[in-house]
């Protein structure tokens, strides 16, 4: 529980299909490599979220079966998520929402203050940790929640749109952020999103989703993944162009 | 202070000053306005003050009689009186104790309640029709109930305050409980809270600010219930001095009694505020 060295755990989702009240919201089969960065990409509305609330145990699986490290889903506590939403408790500061995290996996209370300290020092925010939610950034709260789903030392980080709400120049700064925390920690994360560029930058893989019910279209390898002028390549930019086809492709269809 | 009204006033004039001199030399000519501004609210209860001194001088009897009504300069006096005497007291004691415990017990109960229901379907379907078939009542219906279920006139006037400041506290939190963000919980989960730790970390924190606002509610229904009650079953208290006061025919005392409940409630109502201010200060209403 308390080593320091743990690192991402294999995800793999197996026949995997879960329902809203509606009708199927997904269906998909995905193994994802310990460690590894995928990004689930699709269009919005087709139940790519609810892939990420069902491994978070947020949402039932109707069929098939998920597991971490071999483990099911559920039963792993191995999955922790950062929300696109702003999901910090407002009445607690930056330090404390961190702590929060700290105390669920039992980190005793003297050792709380200075682990969460060095978290929001990891995500540059050493000067903003005594400062309430409603007085930092919608960039910061993002930062804020990042380092606090970091407390609970997750082996798979679950993104879900973190960076949607934010505008393009945060939304960079962001990005560089979660690769150096991620180098750090090593931590698999799945992460949604609908921007394209965001998913070639931050993936070792692109696994571009169908409408709903979310099926796997097609699986992108990214050559040299989180290079830091990457979309200068001409891969890049092929990439790119073979993505939108697939999203446009199948959006067209009836 | 005249040097200084005189050089702030002075200074616009020179042709070099900044912007900021101008903003400070501004202040001091807005100020004789600001102090009326300030002293506004004092009009209309001087006013009051005087109309109700008129009236009752000149015994006015136009439809409504004021030829009994007693001047402020009379319950000025019998106020001073009471102000002084041990047993004015005893009866304010006496009907802080009743309220405090009855609003406390409500509260607490309230809480409780309108968590259980707000969080548990099981809870709901078995709590929530007792809480509306009763909610309609009002609690002053229950004085002769109460007469006859307890031993006292004591603990019936601290139920009746009970029934009546259950329900907007309840309501309240039932509401609060509806309202909060999911995501919140959410997060609390994938972070690895127990049911319960989310109950005590998220929960009841963030349904703070609703339980606060029903509380204020409930402490206003209380005043109502603990002073009724007393008027009709009390041996001592504000209401039952009040009454008091009217049946032996001093009717300063009645007047006297009636501010005297304002004076309470208001600075209950307050503290309820203060409090809730201190628990609910991330509010983005709030300073800090």
């Amino acid at each position: 529980m308390s080593t320091a060295t743990e690192t991402g755990a294999k995800v793999e989702l197996r026949e995997v299909r879960i329902d809203y009240a509606d009708g199927p919201a997904a269906d998909l089969d995905l193994t994802v490599a310990p460690g590894e960065v995928v990004m689930l990409l699709g269009p919005s509305g087709c139940g790519k979220s609810t892939i990420l609330r069902a491994l978070a145990g947020l949402q039932p699986i109707a069929a098939g079966a998920a597991s971490v490290d071999g483990e099911p889903h559920d039963q792993s506590h191995k999955c922790a998520m950062v929300f696109q939403e702003d999901a910090l408790l407002p009445w607690r500061t930056a330090r404390r929402n961190v702590e929060f995290a700290l105390a669920m996996r039992g980190v005793p209370r003297p050792q709380r203050r200075a682990l969460a300290v060095d978290l929001l020092g990891q995500v540059g925010l050493t000067d903003f940790a005594e400062h309430l939610p409603r007085r930092l950034s919608g960039g910061m709260r993002q930062r804020v929640q990042l380092a606090r789903t970091l407390a609970a030392r997750p082996r798979v980080l679950l993104m879900d749109e973190p960076f949607g709400a934010l505008d393009a120049q945060t939304r960079l700064e962001m990005q560089r952020l979660l690769v150096s925390v991620w180098r750090r920690h090593r931590t698999t994360i799945m992460f949604v999103t609908h921007d394209v560029d965001e998913a070639l930058l931050l993936a070792d893989r692109v696994v571009v989703l169908s409408p709903r019910p979310a099926r796997v279209v097609r699986v992108v390898d990214v050559d040299c993944p989180r290079e830091p002028d990457a979309q200068l390549e001409p891969t890049f930019a092929r990439q790119r162009q073979e993505i939108l086809a697939l999203l446009g492709h199948d959006l067209t269809k009836p | 202070m005249t040097t200084t009204q005189e050089r702030l006033s002075a200074e616009p004039a020179s042709p070099a000053a900044p912007p900021a001199a101008e903003a400070t030399a501004t202040r001091p000519r807005r100020s004789p306005l600001h102090a009326v501004r300030r002293l506004l609210p004092a009009v209309p209860i001087l006013a009051a003050l005087a109309v109700w001194q008129l009236l009752t001088s000149y015994d006015v009897v136009a439809w409504v009689r004021f030829d009994k009504i007693p001047g402020p300069g009379e319950v000025g006096a019998a106020m001073t009186a009471q102000l002084e005497s041990a047993v004015f007291y005893q009866h304010v004691v006496s009907s802080l104790g009743r309220i405090l415990s009855g609003f406390a017990l409500a509260g607490l109960a309230g809480v409780l309640t309108g968590i259980a229901v707000g969080r548990s379907k099981i809870a709901a379907a078995l709590v929530r029709p007792l809480i509306e078939v009763a909610r309609p009542i009002p609690a002053i219906a229950l004085v002769p109930i109460a007469i006859l279920l307890f031993p006292t006139s004591e603990q019936g006037i601290v139920f009746i305050t009970f029934f009546a400041a259950f329900f907007p506290v309840t309501v309240a939190t039932i509401h609060a409980m509806k309202a909060l963000p999911p995501v919140w919980t959410d997060a609390a989960r994938t972070l690895g809270a127990s049911r319960f730790q989310i109950l005590l970390h998220v929960v009841v924190p963030g349904a703070m600010p609703s339980i606060f606002s029903g509380l204020s509610v409930s402490m206003g229904v209380a005043w109502i219930c603990v002073i009724s009650a007393e008027m009709i079953s009390g041996q001592f208290g504000v209401g039952y001095w009040t009454w008091m006061s009217y049946s032996l025919l001093d009717y300063a005392g009645v007047v006297t009694g009636m501010l005297t409940i304002g004076v309470l409630g208001f600075t209950t109502s307050w503290a309820i505020e203060r409090v809730g201010r201190r628990v609910n200060r991330w509010l983005p209403g709030e300073g800090a």
